[in-house]
């Protein structure tokens, strides 16, 4: 089975990066595991046979509820209908292992942002020559495989399992420069995630007691959960919507959930915080719409809805904010993240034609956010330092990472021809549609905002001339730290003027999944 | 086997009062200790056939949440090499008090929280309520790295209690697993408390505060 392939990938390489006893040939496993996962991933959806099935085009559904039912909900999905109460026995694959098509669009984002951020890595942690890399290379793909196991498991308890990993794994990325404020992220990192999860672990219980109450056999399975939702107990079932939106919410970065975000994503090594903005909190965001499925399921789409729309505005505006006048880079494009985190929800929240959009913005906010945080990393090595008074004259210093870093400041705030325009245009579409103006009123005025607080930082960084004082660095544009940020940015470029059939066929088809009852 | 059931519940309550007012780190440490080897006893009691699964739980369960975690944090105590006393942000008796009256609620809530027809009695959904209070309590109210984590642990041991009443939905895989990224999060989490410790020469997470906007 691939998918089973696709999960052993990232263990094997996470034990051959720690036998390579060469600090300086070890990264380039990180690569080589990338790029046979990111085959994998493409083996695992072509033999979907996604694409193939759905019509490319402009969506065709109106209104708040989707109509359009193009394939049944669970054709692809390789889960089983056999339930066995209490089957402790024997391990069947299927009964752990299944990719629903949302599941299938962030995969295809996670894999191939990791192929960039590895090739990234390799150069980063060259110019670290004198830096032990062994915990860093182990963790890295370990993280990857926490994110894997997450998107291609369809049992609620094992994507808890996994979601935690993913947290455990990547405490020591944060804390691989060893000074004190990254030990600081670290540990707000670790505690409030690692809390946050736990009620989210307490949320996927009360959805399975919901069931009890009713007289149901409890399961943590997907499958079974959807099938049962309609019949569950509702109070129960809400209570722990709650639990898993502000569990899987505070990993995912939604304020008023988003206090460690800024801190890791600032602190932490330039890859991996593009993996954690572009990749990890998308693969939160998906345990999201997981849940919503389910309560959407079972006919209380509307008071999910409610609170989403509501974490969704929130975020938008606490980003808003933080961004105006804010002075570290990265810092900047952590609250960006909490920002887009607020658009998904939003979009997930209104549903129908914005929940397209919002499928399409995992992707496009992805690469972008892959671009910015490898471009800025760039910026951050030439300078030795990611704050505004240091860092001027970007576009002098650094002419390809500059130039790369500016235009991906302009893809993220929605400016055409870019992925994100398209998206952000479909969920505001979306909006209109629904009939929500004043929402509607309220993101475009908060995307004003955060165009205007984040064009003058970026602007400042990039123009003028470069300051004379200050520690220089050799530093130059390479093959290895400019051309994954270039590939990235391609990719959004690319998903702002033409959208291949293929990935059409998967937004669409996460879409039409999320929204029929099974 | 209601009967043991419920005095452990009972027994369960009581140590969480009694973390909520000791002042001294190691007690603490040590009923949330005792507290693990109790919830180890909980899955075979439920069960109606006792299996070698749920008896593997009952022994991982022990043997981790009893000796291994605490015996981690006993370390991080001593080589921290600081003030061993809990320093909180209310008071000893206050946290006892909204401990208790968490709960009083609890209980008072059980008839409607929990199915007239449950086999497991009425005390399982209020003693977890209430573990997670407390756990939410020591979180948030005290200022050192190890006692924050004991908080957590708390909390985790509440979503353990309330995970009794779903033995039969959640799989082994799944229990086994939660209980391997408790340890796996309390190992990373002592290894940032040693370095907290060293780079900052204190355990108190309020010094963690530079990274502001």
């Amino acid at each position: 089975m691939d998918v089973l392939a696709l999960i052993l990938v990232c263990p094997v390489a996470t034990v051959l990066a720690g036998l390579i006893p060469s600090n300086r040939w070890r990264p380039w496993i990180l690569p080589a595991a990338a790029v046979v996962h990111l085959s994998l991933v493409a083996i695992v959806l072509l033999s979907g046979g996604m694409g193939a099935k759905v019509k490319p085009g402009p969506t065709t559904h109106e209104g708040f509820i989707g109509t359009a039912l193009v394939t049944p909900p669970h054709a692809g999905t390789p889960s089983v209908t056999k339930v066995v109460p209490g089957d402790s026995g024997g391990i069947v694959l299927s009964d752990w292992l299944g990719l629903d098509p949302p599941g299938r669009v962030v995969l295809l984002l996670v894999s191939m942002l990791f192929v960039a951020c590895a090739f990234y890595t390799v150069g980063y942690l060259r110019d670290l020559r004198d830096h032990l890399n062994r915990v860093f290379c182990v963790c890295f793909l370990a993280f990857l495989g926490a994110m894997t196991l997450v998107i291609c498991t369809n049992n609620l308890g094992l994507m808890w399992v996994a979601m935690e990993a993913t947290t455990l794994s990547s405490a020591p990325l944060i804390y691989f420069k060893h000074t004190q404020t990254s030990i600081e992220a670290t540990w707000k990192y670790l505690l409030l995630c690692s809390v946050g999860i736990a009620l989210a672990l307490l949320g996927s219980f009360f959805v399975a007691y919901a069931a009890i109450l009713h007289g149901l056999t409890p399961s943590l399975k997907l499958a079974d959960l959807l099938r049962q939702a309609p019949e569950m107990d509702k109070r129960w079932l809400e209570a722990g919507f709650v639990l898993l939106l502000v569990g899987y919410g505070t990993k995912m970065g939604l304020a008023p959930m988003h206090s460690w975000l800024p801190d890791a994503h600032g602190e932490s090594p330039s890859p991996v915080s593009a993996m954690f903005s572009g990749a990890l909190i998308s693969t939160a965001f998906l345990m999201v719409m997981r849940s919503q499925h389910i309560l959407y399921v079972a006919g209380d789409g509307a008071y999910a809805s409610r609170l989403l729309i509501l974490l969704g505005l929130l975020s938008m505006a606490f980003a808003a904010m933080f961004m105006v006048g804010q002075k570290d880079l990265k810092r900047m494009l952590a609250y960006s993240s909490v920002e887009h985190m607020g658009i998904l929800a939003l979009g997930l929240g209104i549903g129908g034609i914005a929940l397209l959009g919002a499928m399409l913005h995992v992707l496009t906010n992805g690469f972008t956010k892959g671009a910015l945080f490898l471009s800025v990393g760039n910026i951050d090595r030439a300078y030795g330092s990611k704050t505004i008074p240091e860092v001027r004259g970007a576009l002098r210093r650094l002419p390809l990472s500059g130039m790369l870093f500016l235009l991906g400041f302009l893809a993220i705030t929605g400016s055409p021809p870019f992925g994100p325009f398209i998206s952000e245009l479909i969920i505001l579409y979306g909006t209109l549609m629904a009939g929500h103006f004043l929402i509607a009123a309220i993101f475009l005025a908060l995307l004003l905002v955060i165009f205007i607080g984040m064009g003058r930082t970026v602007l400042a960084a990039t123009q003028g001339s470069v300051p004379a004082s200050g520690r220089r660095s050799r530093f130059r544009d390479g093959l290895l730290s400019g051309l994954p940020v270039l590939a990235c940015l391609l990719i959004v470029l690319m998903l702002g003027l033409y959208i291949p059939p293929p990935v059409w066929g998967l937004l669409h088809h996460a879409t039409n999944y999320l929204e029929v009852k099974p | 086997m209601l009967m043991i059931l419920n005095a452990i519940l009972v027994l369960v309550i009581l140590i969480n009062l009694f973390a909520l007012g000791t002042s001294r780190m190691k007690a603490l440490i040590h009923a949330a200790a005792f507290q693990g080897v109790l919830l180890g006893f909980l899955p075979p009691l439920v069960v109606k056939d006792v299996g070698t699964l749920p008896l593997l739980m009952a022994v991982m369960t022990i043997v981790l949440k009893g000796i291994v975690i605490p015996n981690m944090l006993l370390k991080a105590l001593r080589d921290a090499q600081v003030k061993r006393e809990v320093e909180p942000l209310i008071g000893f008796m206050p946290s006892i008090l909204l401990g208790a009256v968490a709960t009083a609620v609890a209980l008072a809530l059980a008839g409607h929280l929990a199915p007239a027809h449950s086999p497991l009695g009425l005390l399982v959904i209020p003693t977890s309520i209430s573990m997670l209070c407390t756990g939410f309590l020591l979180l948030t109210t005290r200022v050192k790295a190890v006692t924050q984590v004991i908080g957590f642990l708390l909390l985790e041991n509440g979503i353990f209690v309330f995970g009794l009443l779903l033995l039969s939905a959640i799989p082994y895989l799944v229990e086994l697993g939660v209980l391997l990224d408790l340890f796996v999060g309390i190992f990373v989490i002592s290894i940032i408390i040693h370095h907290i410790n060293r780079a900052f020469a204190s355990q108190d997470t309020r010094r963690l505060s530079s990274l502001k906007g």
